[in-house]
């Protein structure tokens, strides 16, 4: 048994779960400064989205963008009858976004039922450092990577993303520059909202969809995204590395408490050494 | 801002006319005879609600079923629902709301142990009784309390030597979820597998919300099991058997689970990623009796839902069953009565044969070995006759000591 | 009509005059005399909400106030909890576990106190660290399932949480336990003694320091004061209160568990104190009545799945209610009765 192989694997997984739930809220949160709490439903949506998109006959692969576009639609909506109205107050958006979220577990639990349900993606495994792996989580691992380079090069490279992080940094500015900014702002909540559904509906063959199951993420998210510091990609890329990195280790090394714990203490401590995040002494970046 | 307002005042007045419907009820049934009221208190909301939804409709159905017989004595029963919404302290408010101002003869109720652990100080404190129909670690001993459901000991009885013996898995690899229960089993199976001279390469505990098994799943491929004893609980865990199935897979290491299926779990998974998984159980929608067959028919005609009712489902009607039965035999719905009816209450189930252990005040029933073959269906591969509550008998005699209200912990070794 | 709400609007740092003074005492008795009229499960079910407003006021005295926002209040709610259930059942005796239910967790705010303010963490990354704290609590005690953890005769009982946690018995007479009914005088009249107690601090010098910081931080230090240590102190004061909150639910419920620590928990009391505005120290304690009732109402009602109405009321209640209920409704009886005055001033 290579343990290396091994090692690398765990920790490239455990990250590729970071980056997953946290990438639309480093956009949302990150960039537009919008708390929102039912984060962990939209992923939640983008499960079932693959879900009902399968049944209706598309194929895992058709799918899996269907549910990112859907939950990009549903954010959009969410934004133009709830959020819009709440820009500036933060107070208010956080019991919106709170009942939301409330409201999208009753609503799926009573459109779906309780319980959950299996999309597989049936890759099998493949042997790694002599140990047995999923196929599908390298999957998951390469389409992780693939989300967060093509958040970056959309941001940085194209004329869309440079309006949309003027607008970001001083709306005053990019409005009176003729830029309509409530489109953009709707539209960047929609990408982030998008990458949520597209999150969600990765994790469908491996974690499966349930009413309940943005509860397991939504902590996660928002420590990574917050302690990521003030650039929301380049934060959440390497809060997402650490964290990535010390829960692979310690929950294959000891037990998953362990390394559920660790990844918080770390947290703790991350946070005393460099009070405005990983990023927060950077004076450029995104 | 004011179509808005108006809506508000509208769906404020649709749920006052709500309010009233069972006052409304109430003045109809006046009439006739004074109605004996049975609360329930369960999670329609909340994660729990995986092992509630079908209880809480399998009561209702014990329910009607007894009204259109002619009620219990004469009179009809009343139910009165409570929606804990997974939240422990929810449970205390409607226990006591149940025994004082609601007036229940008895409350079924409680899915986890901590619910059940809220509620018992204040069913003694108020002279109630409560039927908790889940399975669960054993070892609770009180005379106004009632365990229906299957304890470890029940299970593994049947299942390790079947297991260990006959399908060869002399090298066990536990996983448990993180809690009492999980660890109470741990250790059954632990016992067990050793009296049977098999070995146990290790033992897990793992979070109720972890779903990520990846590193378990890398340890258990280490220490080569031929069996993987799954006792994992709750939506998060359910992933395992997922992501087990996309890695390793049960033609390489056998799955053999004692909360499997409880919940319902075969209809959660694909065909495939369930195909292989042995159990042991009281009540499986497969089970080839007549009286299973008519339940789950019953069932199905009640609820106009054509999917499983799984064991937890199964569990509320036997409840209330069993308690109209002793009921009956106590000529009195008054829980003390009722209370010092229940020994050696037996009744025809869907399941079997169930008999209340006066010992305990725990359910003696056939404990069945299935197996799940293709299409999400099981196998029953051997039935036991009346097993006991072997584990609970060890520690608690409610005859010798009609007082005590302590829940053990069974020292196994 | 219009004094009647003055004392009321008035800033914090003044001094509450005679009208509110008689509200106070109005209330307390009214208070007071409801277990005449009521049984012992409304009685119960009120307790809770005083229980937990204990909780809701210790965060939005420093929300509202201090301008921290603490989203882990829930780790000096589960521990002044976990504190009094452990020592209660391993002493017998109530007094002293009542007292260190609510010392240790104080406690704890300042050693976290030191390590946050003199950390120079501030605004989102505050609250975060704090929402860490109590998530590593909750995880560390749900860890605890096996019979190896114990303190001194009690087992930790892991995801299970305690159960039989004692009930408060009088400091005289170790006999004489609190029933349904006493512990809710004794919620009632800790909730007022707190409301009261942060209301008057608010006008010391103290107190007015700490909203000088809510207001401007800089400007505050740059007068001579050092900041942190107000900050630290306020802090320390809200966990203190916290743990006695979590002390008195393991009183109300004979049990405590690891819920009490958890991402649920901290963020209901946030809502709690939105909904009841935290502008203002009643807002917190009218909106844990009102989602606590709300709550248990809907469960036996038959609403089918709960969150979804209760998440839909929420939603609605952000577009029609700004600032909270409290401040929006004192606005507008406020509005009601200054129009009243114009148009008896346009008559003239």
């Amino acid at each position: 048994m290579d343990t290396l192989l091994v090692y690398a694997y765990q920790v490239a997984f455990s990250f590729s779960i970071f980056i997953l739930i946290s990438l639309g809220l480093a956009v949302i949160f990150g960039m537009m400064r919008v708390i929102n709490l039912a984060q962990g439903e939209f992923i939640m949506l983008g499960a079932y989205a693959c879900v009902v998109c399968t049944a209706f006959g598309l194929p895992l692969w058709l799918a899996v963008p269907a549910a990112g576009l859907i939950v990009g639609l549903i954010g959009i909506a969410v934004e133009r009858t709830v959020i819009r109205f709440l820009y500036g107050r933060v107070l208010d958006t956080l019991l919106a976004t709170w009942g939301l979220s409330l409201l999208l577990v009753g609503l799926v639990t009573t459109l779906a039922g309780p319980q959950s349900q299996s999309v597989p993606a049936d890759l099998g495994g493949v042997s790694l450092g002599g140990l047995q792996v999923p196929a599908y989580g390298l999957v998951m691992i390469g389409s992780a990577l693939a989300m967060l380079v093509g958040t970056y090069a959309l941001w940085r490279f194209t004329n869309l993303g440079l309006i949309v992080r003027g607008t970001m940094q001083n709306p005053e500015m990019a409005r009176a520059l003729g830029t309509n900014t409530s489109m953009i702002y709707m539209l960047t909540f929609g990408f982030g909202s998008a990458l949520t559904g597209l999150a969600g509906a990765l994790l469908v063959p491996l974690f499966g969809a349930s009413p309940t199951m943005g509860l397991f993420y939504i902590a996660k998210a928002f420590i990574a995204v917050i302690s990521g510091g003030p650039w929301p990609l380049l934060g959440t890329l390497s809060a997402s590395g650490l964290y990535g990195s010390i829960d692979g280790i310690v929950s294959f090394a000891f037990s998953s408490v362990l390394g559920e714990i660790a990844v918080l203490l770390v947290a703790i401590l991350m946070l005393r050494l460099l009070p405005q995040g990983i990023t927060g002494r950077l004076r450029k970046g995104l | 801002m004011k179509l808005s307002r108006r809506q508000f005042t509208k769906l404020a007045g649709g749920g006052l006319a709500f309010a009233s419907l069972p006052a409304t009820l109430m003045k109809a049934g006046l009439a006739a005879e004074e109605p004996i009221k049975v609360g329930n208190i369960l999670d329609q909301t909340g994660g729990l609600n995986i092992y509630s939804m079908k209880q809480i409709q399998a009561v209702a159905m014990a329910v009607d079923e007894i009204n259109e017989g002619g009620g219990l004595l004469g009179r009809p029963l009343e139910l009165v629902f409570y929606d804990a919404q997974s939240n422990n302290q929810l449970y205390s408010q409607y226990a006591t709301q149940a025994l004082l101002r609601d007036q229940v003869k008895v409350i079924h109720g409680g899915i986890t142990s901590s619910s059940r652990e809220v509620m018992r100080p204040i069913v003694q404190r108020f002279g109630g009784l409560l039927f908790y129909n889940s399975l669960y670690e054993g070892g609770v001993c009180d005379r106004r309390h009632v365990s229906t459901g299957m304890v470890p000991g029940q299970q593994l009885d049947a299942l390790c030597p079947y297991v260990v013996n006959e399908l060869g898995g002399k090298k066990g690899y536990i996983l448990a979820a993180d809690y009492n229960y999980g660890h109470i089993t741990a250790k059954w199976l632990q016992k067990y597998i050793r009296d049977l001279g098999g070995e146990d390469l290790g033992v897990e505990f793992i979070p109720l919300d972890v779903s990520n098994f990846a590193p378990i799943i890398a340890r258990i491929q280490e220490a080569g099991p031929d069996v993987v004893w799954s006792a994992l609980v709750g939506a998060a865990h359910i992933s395992f058997y997922r992501q087990f199935h996309a890695t390793v897979g049960k033609d390489e290491i056998m799955l053999a689970g004692t909360t499997y299926a409880v919940g319902r779990e075969q209809l959660e998974l694909t065909p495939e990623e369930g195909e292989g998984i042995v159990i042991a159980t009281s009540f499986v929608d497969d089970l080839q009796t007549e009286a299973a067959q008519d339940f789950v028919a019953r069932f199905k005609a009640y609820t106009g839902e054509d999917d499983f009712i799984g064991e937890y489902g199964e569990y509320g009607y036997r409840g209330v069953s069993i308690w109209a039965e002793a009921v009956k035999k106590a000529g009195s719905a008054e829980p003390d009565a009722v209370i010092d009816a229940l020994g050696g209450v037996s009744i025809e189930g869907a399941g079997g044969l169930y008999t209340i252990d006066e010992q305990t005040n725990h359910n003696t029933m056939n404990i069945h070995i299935a197996r799940q073959g293709a299409n999400r269906r099981f196998e029953i591969i051997r039935s036991f006759e009346q097993q006991p509550p072997v584990d609970t008998q060890l520690v608690c005699n409610l005859i010798e000591n009609p007082n005590d209200t302590t829940q053990y912990v069974v020292e196994v070794e | 009509m219009g004094w009647l709400f003055s004392d009321f609007r008035r800033p914090a740092g003044e001094r509450p005059g005679p009208v509110w003074w008689s509200f106070v005492v109005v209330a307390t008795a009214v208070l007071l005399s409801l277990p005449l009229t009521l049984d012992l499960a409304q009685l119960l079910d009120l307790s809770v909400v005083f229980v937990l407003a204990l909780l809701a006021l210790s965060m939005s005295f420093l929300w509202g106030y201090v301008g921290i926002l603490s989203f882990g209040q829930t780790a000096f709610f589960g521990l002044g909890g976990y504190v009094y259930a452990v020592a209660a059942m391993n002493w017998g005796d109530t007094t002293l576990p009542f007292l260190l239910g609510i010392a240790i967790p104080l406690a704890f705010a300042a050693l976290l106190g030191v390590f946050m303010v003199y950390g120079k963490i501030s605004d989102i990354y505050f609250s975060v660290m704090t929402l860490v704290i109590t998530l590593i609590l909750n995880r560390a005690m749900r860890a605890t399932s096996g019979d190896q953890y114990v303190i001194g005769d009690v087992r930790l009982n892991g995801q299970n949480g305690i159960p039989g946690v004692p009930p408060l018995q009088v400091p005289w007479d170790s006999s004489v336990t609190l029933f349904i009914d006493h512990v809710y005088y004794l919620s009632v009249v800790l909730a007022v003694l707190v409301y009261v107690g942060l209301r008057l601090l608010l006008t010391t010098p103290f107190g007015r320091i700490l909203v000088g910081i809510r207001e401007n931080e800089r400007r505050i230090e740059l007068l001579g004061y050092d900041a942190r240590r107000y900050k630290f102190a306020a802090f320390a004061l809200s966990g203190g209160i916290a743990g006695l909150s979590g002390t008195m639910f393991a009183i109300w419920g004979n049990f405590v568990a690891p819920e009490m620590f958890g991402l649920g928990q901290a963020a209901e009391v946030i809502i709690w104190v939105i909904v009841g505005g935290k502008s203002t120290l009643i807002g917190p304690i009218v909106g844990t009545g009102v989602i606590q009732y709300l709550t248990s109402w809907l469960g036996t009602q038959g609403v089918g799945q709960v969150t979804l109405v209760l998440g839909a009321i929420l939603i609605v209640f952000v577009l029609l209610f700004k600032d909270g209920l409290v401040p929006t409704l004192g606005a507008a009886i406020a509005r009601v009765f200054a129009g009243r005055r114009e148009s008896g001033g346009g008559g003239q």
